[in-house]
């Protein structure tokens, strides 16, 4: 059996630092906040939305609708892991015109987010679409990048990557799982 | 029905719950079960139910392969067995089966390696009807504990009856039959319910009046003495309707018969959910297939 | 010649170990002779064969379920000697060349005596009475629709009086239609939950108590065929103590099984009159016990095995029993092996006028014996008869049948 201990790579304060660097980027490239929808996907893309979203209230003076998204009927391995628990998902606008910001924890194969953007074209059609996370641990399987990123993580592929986040977890930091011999 | 326990009941209609949220979109379909296919077996006829589960195989992205045994090789005399194998070997992934006979669905289990789904077998049970109105009942009141539900009509011969008092009581509601003495089930002390003869007397008690179907196609014959003595007794009129709860609601698993177990302006009260339960019945029945289905190309 | 060594001989003085020879279709003495054929019983009980009041041997009619030729060897197989064929064929035995048919059919197959019945009524349609008279004389004594109850009682006195005159039997399957219409099994808890339409015991309780005051009326034998409720054993007992002459039947899979095991669904677990109740099994066992019912019959119901692929509901009615018969009912019912064979031959042969059946063994009685082994478990998994259809398949079983001779002649041994 193959023992994992648990290094932390970012802090608290790190991860608040990050998601108000994004914060900062998306106003900035936006030219304030106007026709911007957060989307959370589940589980921890949401508490980070919602974040990012409080940030941006704090120096726009705007509000920010943050919606959540669970991809689980978008995945592409459905028929290899049987599916019970599934997350909400909930707009609070109608997302067709809007500039939509994804919002995950982790980057990685890039699937979860192909998923995401085929949910996101069920549901309206965005005047764009762009994706925002707290970290890329880099292996993409897809053509797909992030436009914000909090932090870059170079990992190896027998690494695990945990996010845990105040609102949800009671702490807040990111951790890699090295396994060792 | 009475194989799920609570906890293997609430996990489907969790499930539900979110495909009630897919079926309001725009594009009310997700991709889920893209590359499966589905194939109803309906040997005896109902078309809402069937409807129901093809729309929800469709909003789950499944092909869906309709199998009528009117005109098929079944009325050439090809067995049943051979005819589920049949399909089988066409490739399919789930079985959606109805039949005239107890336990049919059962032993096409039995024969194919595809799982089956219970669509009604006889007058045994509905599993999937069961899974809709309790999705209509938790969507409406929150929760079925404790909620008074009493179930009117020819109970003996129902199968929506059976799986519903599976259903209601697993979540814990009380329910009581109420029917002639012809249409009560025998042996009735074996089942977790109260019994009433009489509807007039409890029905200010209720917070859900559910009604069953009258099948007039299999005539009054030798169990009621006509269908006015039954209406009189047992049919929800306006005055009936009235001695109700104000927050009491009134189902019925369709086809409705307009006028005779229900009134006609009673059925198209707000607080008649019939149309709900057809809406939810999607849901329920994609919460079903979506579980057997996740996970099916697993070694 | 055949010899058979280290017997328990059943005697009309009781059970006697000895060797015992068979010559010319007799049994030639009760000691050890020259013989050409040798068989060693191993202390087994050596019997009168086997005689069963009711099997379903098809033919005419419905020869892929079963036809005579396979029916006696399932019936050799199970120890019998001799079976009465019920008369529901295509078409039923209403006349005299039919039943002469059948029992031709018997003889040329010669593995048992084939012994029909015939029907109470014309094509068992329950209208018009069927050719009593040709049957009687083409060597029926057992008159009976089974399959169905005859269910007009005028009807059904008419025959009552014409067969008593003539000494034959009334054997009634008794099923009140209106009261079991629709009926797939016992009526009760679990058809209830199942939602399958049951048969109540009363629908054979009440026709049994309309004949038999029909019976006391018209002085006729009647015998009721596979009694399943225990009101009807009450009923029968009640009867003969008032000196009726009524005589009753069980079939093995009454006295082994309860309608719990239809929650299965599996046709092998459908007949008629269905399994019932815990308690009604009790009071069948404790009657064939006591005598209040007399016989065991096996009423053997074959189906092709594709005619069971089909839901519980939509299965055809009865099972095969003929094979499997003594070792189910020594399993059951704890009986001595007089009693043993009185129930499973004596009787039996006493019900239906076989004259060279059931007799115990003594020098000069009829060679028709069966070699059975009360102690040996075996597992039934297949079955000579043509169809499979049985609910003990599978099913460990205590009593085996380890040879039958028919008129002197092996027709059945299971030694390799």
């Amino acid at each position: 059996m193959i023992q994992t201990t648990p290094v932390q790579v970012m802090d608290g304060a790190d991860v608040r630092r990050a998601i108000s660097r994004i914060a900062h980027e998306i106003s900035e490239r936006h030219h304030g906040a106007e026709n911007l929808v957060l989307i959370g996907i589940h589980t921890r893309g949401v508490p980070i939305a919602e974040g990012i979203a409080r940030a941006i209230s704090e120096f726009e003076d705007v509000h920010v609708p943050v919606g959540e998204l669970d991809v689980g009927f978008y995945r592409d391995d459905l028929d290899q892991r049987p599916t019970t628990r599934l997350g909400r998902t909930l707009l609070p606008v109608d997302v067709t015109n809007e500039i939509v910001v994804l919002v995950d924890d982790v980057l990685y194969t890039g699937r979860t987010i192909r998923a995401a953007l085929d949910a996101i074209s069920d549901l309206g059609r965005p005047a764009a679409v762009e994706l925002a996370v707290l970290v890329d641990r880099g292996h993409r399987q897809l053509p797909i990048r992030a436009d914000y990123v909090g932090k870059n993580l170079p990992t190896s592929l027998q690494e695990r990557v945990t996010v845990r986040v105040e609102a949800m977890d009671q702490e807040q930091g990111v951790w890699i799982e090295r396994p060792q011999p | 029905m009475a194989d799920l326990d609570r906890a293997g009941i609430e996990e489907l209609l969790d499930l539900a719950d979110h495909f009630t949220e897919v079926l309001e979109r725009d594009i009310p379909k997700v991709p889920a079960l893209r590359g499966a296919t589905v194939a109803t077996l309906f040997f005896e006829t109902s078309t809402r139910t069937r409807l129901s589960f093809e729309k929800a195989a469709k909003a789950l992205s499944a092909d869906v392969l309709n199998f009528n045994p009117s005109g098929s090789s079944l009325s050439k005399g090809e067995s049943l067995k051979d005819t589920v194998l049949t399909v089988q070997a066409m490739g399919v992934d789930v079985m959606v089966v109805r039949h005239q006979a107890v336990g049919a669905p059962a032993r096409v289990a039995s024969w194919v390696d595809c799982p089956v789904i219970n669509a009604g077998d006889g007058a045994h049970q509905h599993p999937t009807q069961a899974l809709l109105d309790a999705l209509t009942l938790r969507r409406r009141f929150g929760k079925l504990d404790g909620l008074r539900i009493a179930i009117v009509g020819d109970i003996r011969n129902s199968r929506v009856a059976r799986s519903n008092i599976d259903a209601f009581t697993a979540l814990g509601a009380g329910v009581t039959l109420v029917a002639p003495p012809t249409l009560l089930p025998l042996e009735v002390d074996s089942y977790p319910v109260a019994t009433s003869t009489d509807l007039d007397s409890i029905l200010g008690e209720l917070d859900v009046l559910y009604l069953l179907r009258v099948q007039l196609e299999r005539g009054s014959g030798p169990v009621l003495p006509s269908l006015p003595e039954y209406v009189a007794r047992f049919g929800l009129d306006r005055r009936r309707f009235g001695l109700l709860d104000k927050d009491a609601v009134v189902m019925h698993p369709g086809p409705m018969n307009r006028g005779i177990e229900i009134a006609t302006d009673v059925a198209d009260d707000p607080r008649a959910l019939i149309t709900e339960q057809v809406g939810n019945g999607v849901a329920a029945r994609m919460a079903v297939m979506f579980r057997l289905l996740s996970g099916r190309g697993q070694p | 010649m055949i010899a058979i060594h280290n017997a328990r001989v059943l005697t009309p003085d009781g059970p006697l170990d000895t060797d015992l020879t068979l010559a010319d279709g007799k049994v030639h003495n009760l000691a050890a002779g020259e013989a050409t054929t040798h068989l060693d019983a191993g202390g087994a009980l050596v019997g009168p064969g086997f005689v069963d009041l009711h099997c379903h041997l098809r033919e005419p009619g419905f020869e892929w379920k079963e036809d005579i030729r396979s029916g006696a060897r399932a019936a050799a197989a199970g120890g019998y000697t001799a079976v009465v064929a019920m008369p529901n064929t295509s078409p039923a035995i209403d006349s005299g060349h039919l039943a002469r048919f059948v029992a031709d059919r018997g003889r040329e197959v010669g593995l048992v005596e084939v012994v029909p019945a015939g029907a109470i009524t014309m094509g068992r349609a329950g209208n018009a009475l069927a050719h009593l008279d040709e049957l009687f004389q083409a060597g029926v004594r057992l008159f009976t629709d089974d399959g169905d109850g005859v269910a007009d009682a005028g009807l059904l006195r008419h025959a009552m009086e014409y067969v008593a005159e003539r000494g034959g039997v009334i054997a009634q399957h008794a099923e009140d239609p209106g009261l079991a219409r629709g009926g797939h099994m016992h009526e009760g808890r679990i058809s209830s939950r199942l939602g399958i339409r049951g048969l109540p015991s009363l629908a054979e309780e009440v026709m049994v108590a309309r004949d038999l005051a029909l019976a006391a009326l018209t002085g006729v034998r009647y015998h009721v065929m596979h009694v399943s409720a225990r009101g009807t054993v009450d009923l029968v007992a009640n009867s003969k103590r008032s000196g009726l002459r009524v005589t009753a039947e069980v079939t093995p899979h009454h006295l082994s099984f309860d309608h719990s095991r239809v929650a299965t669904m599996e046709p092998d677990f459908k007949m008629y009159p269905p399994l019932r109740t815990e308690a009604d099994l009790a009071a069948l066992s404790q009657a064939l016990q006591e005598g209040t019912i007399d016989a065991v019959a096996t009423d053997h119901a074959p189906h092709a095995p594709y005619e069971c692929e089909v839901p519980f509901e939509e299965a055809p009615r009865g099972v095969i029993g003929l094979e499997t018969a003594a070792a189910a009912v020594n399993t059951a019912v704890e009986l001595a092996p007089m009693l043993f064979f009185e129930r499973m031959s004596v009787t039996p042969a006493l019900i239906c006028g076989l004259s060279s059946q059931g007799r115990w063994i003594e020098e000069g009685s009829p060679a028709n014996l069966v070699i059975f082994d009360p102690d040996i478990s075996w597992v039934p998994e297949t079955f000579l008869s043509k169809s499979q259809n049985s609910p003990f398949r599978g099913t460990k079983l205590r009593g085996k049948v380890l040879a039958t001779l028919f008129q002197g002649r092996l027709t059945h041994q299971a030694w390799s």
